[in-house]
């Protein structure tokens, strides 16, 4: 195991009483690396996800973060040791106003070790945050509440809660379902500037083209187990690949 | 309105230059007063009501309005965090036992009971209720439920503090103006401190775990620390209202923890309408003294009482102070569909 490896997964299973959502999962990603997770529907992916982050805690398996054993640890410690994630809803705090949502992760024990910042202070912070992501300050979109921002806006908050929480593992659960073309087109080359600047990326996605622009490694799922990891282009002429993913053809 | 033409409502904003959570322009006094009134004309009149109605029965309506006043607000707090309550009646019993049983006991004087009181039984609720923070919804609800009925049986079973006769004769206060005040004290206390709590970076955080606890943990932020927090909060509030109630009646017993103090909080906190802490306090100054102005009607207090609860509810869901408040922020007009 070399030192640059920040996270590694290590036969993770995880039964949900007779279902095997994740079954003997590994995975190594090094620092600074942007790797897809691509499968079909209920292959397990945001499961996956789930137990890296604490949320849902594995049946067996290990889930090293730089080198440190975080298996079963609640989600807000993981997220403290620089994990952030998405949601596939793009949950939000939807009755406090979008700038709002940030004050959390700023709250949080990891950002505060950072700098100090006092009440009045973070609503700046949290401001800059959004407005860099496509929120226009001057047409006061942060201060919107964000219960009443078109879907777009909430999945792009959803990745600004992240991003406030300076994270060094970012993983992102179908961020771009459910936004527009015009929206993809404009968040893609902010988590390019993520990648260049350092961060690890995790993105699980649908959308193959945008993700193979921006994604050097590529795990395929498929009934909860890893059938496929590596470079993009060699991943999809894999005939098992194509098979889960696109389906076999229908003999006429 | 003319035949065959139809008309809709509209609400408008007052015209006022800025109204906001964070900005603040004012352009003339008109403003100033205009923002202002809604808060400074409540808080006059409660800091007056005791001179007024000294010396009457209304002033002990007024002491017990209060009393539920701070329950509700209790109630109102919790509630901001996601946590409903069915049990104000134990930190009302809490506090009202603690500063009892220090006085009658230890022979403690009422200005160390009262914080002693507040404190202990704050404490004594929140170690109660920490191990069940991570049930949600009806789940904790019923703990909450369960634990003052529990310890009413447990009083009574075991023959502790007091048993079935309570403990007799505790300090009263020195003078009658120091509980009435006290007691609006806190309450504007609790209103205005609460309200506060939940504008500042800390309440964003206890918000948030309202709407989305996933989503705040997410965010690095252990929830359990601040609904613990949020707990004991409440509970010091509710516990004051016990340990003040206890020197006032010189008499603490297993009443104290009876379901009449979960229930009428609750029921003036969906009167004046949630969310507001305005909205708790205001349910509580028109349920109590309705509730003593019935008193006349003898068997049928109850089923009236009831009867107006239910009607309230029914032609204001929002609650009385989101209705008033609207409508003082908001004119409305019909206007041409």
């Amino acid at each position: 195991m070399t030192e640059d490896v920040i996270l590694e997964v290590r036969r993770l299973t995880k039964t949900f009483g007779g279902i095997m959502a994740v079954c003997d999962v590994s995975l190594e990603v090094r620092r600074g690396e942007f790797v897809g997770i691509i499968g079909p529907n209920g292959s397990g992916k945001t499961t996956l996800i789930n137990l890296i982050t604490g949320f849902v805690k594995p049946t067996s398996g290990k889930v090293l973060y730089k080198g440190q054993d975080i298996t079963g640890k609640p989600p807000y410690e993981i997220a403290c040791l620089g994990i952030a994630r998405t949601f596939q809803m793009a949950r939000t705090l939807h009755k406090l106003p979008a700038f709002k949502n940030l004050i959390v992760p700023l709250c949080s024990p990891r950002v505060r070790k950072f700098r100090g910042g006092k009440y009045g202070e973070r609503d700046d912070i949290a401001i800059d945050i959004l407005d860099d992501l496509g929120f226009e300050r001057d047409s006061f979109v942060p201060y919107k509440i964000a219960g009443t921002l078109p879907h777009g806006y909430l999945k792009r908050l959803d990745l600004a809660r992240c991003i406030a929480l300076r994270p060094e593992l970012l993983i992102l659960d179908e961020l771009f379902s459910g936004m527009a073309m015009s929206e993809v087109a404009a968040t893609l080359p902010m988590l390019e500037k993520f990648h260049r600047e350092g961060l690890t990326i995790i993105m699980v996605e649908h959308r193959l083209r945008e993700l193979f622009r921006v994604a050097n490694r590529v795990m395929v799922m498929n009934f909860g187990q890893k059938i496929a990891d590596g470079p993009p282009q060699k991943v999809m002429e894999m005939e098992e690949v194509q098979k889960a993913y696109l389906g076999t053809e229908v003999e006429e | 309105m003319a035949e065959g033409e139809k008309y809709r409502k509209e609400r408008l904003d007052r015209g006022i230059k800025a109204r906001s959570d964070t900005i603040y322009v004012l352009a003339s006094s008109r403003d100033l007063l205009y923002l202002l009134m809604p808060r400074a004309l409540p808080v006059a009149l409660l800091i007056l009501l005791p001179i007024l109605l000294h010396g009457t029965y209304w002033e002990k309506v007024l002491f017990y309005s209060c009393i539920f006043g701070l329950l509700a607000l209790s109630w109102d707090f919790m509630n901001s965090v996601g946590l409903v309550s069915l049990g104000q009646a134990l930190f009302f019993g809490a506090g009202a036992y603690f500063a009892g049983a220090l006085n009658h006991y230890l022979g403690w004087p009422i200005f160390l009971t009262i914080p002693a009181g507040t404190i202990g039984g704050a404490l004594i609720c929140t170690a109660l209720l920490v191990p069940v923070v991570r049930l949600r919804g009806v789940y904790f609800s019923i703990v909450t439920l369960i634990l003052p009925l529990l310890f009413a049986h447990l009083i009574e079973t075991l023959e502790i503090l007091g048993g079935t006769h309570g403990l007799l004769s505790l300090s009263a206060y020195p003078s009658g103006w120091i509980a009435i005040y006290l007691a609006v004290g806190a309450l504007l206390l609790a209103l205005f401190g609460f309200r506060k709590i939940l504008d500042e970076d800390f309440g964003m955080i206890l918000r948030g775990i309202r709407d989305d606890d996933r989503v705040v943990m997410a965010a690095g932020v252990n929830i359990y620390w601040y609904k613990a927090q949020s707990i004991f909060l409440a509970a010091a509030v509710g516990s004051f209202a016990g340990a003040l109630m206890t020197h006032y009646y010189q008499f603490v017993g297993r009443s104290v923890l009876a379901l009449d103090y979960t229930i009428l909080p609750l029921a003036a906190v969906v009167l004046g309408g949630p969310g507001s802490f305005a909205g708790a306090a205001l349910g509580s100054f028109i349920l109590v003294p309705l509730s003593e102005a019935l008193r006349a009607m003898g068997g049928l207090r109850m089923a009236l009482y009831g009867l107006i609860l239910i009607g309230a509810l029914a032609a204001l869901p929002e609650g009385i102070f989101h209705y008033l408040q609207r409508r003082y922020h908001q004119f409305e007009r019909m206007v041409k569909v």
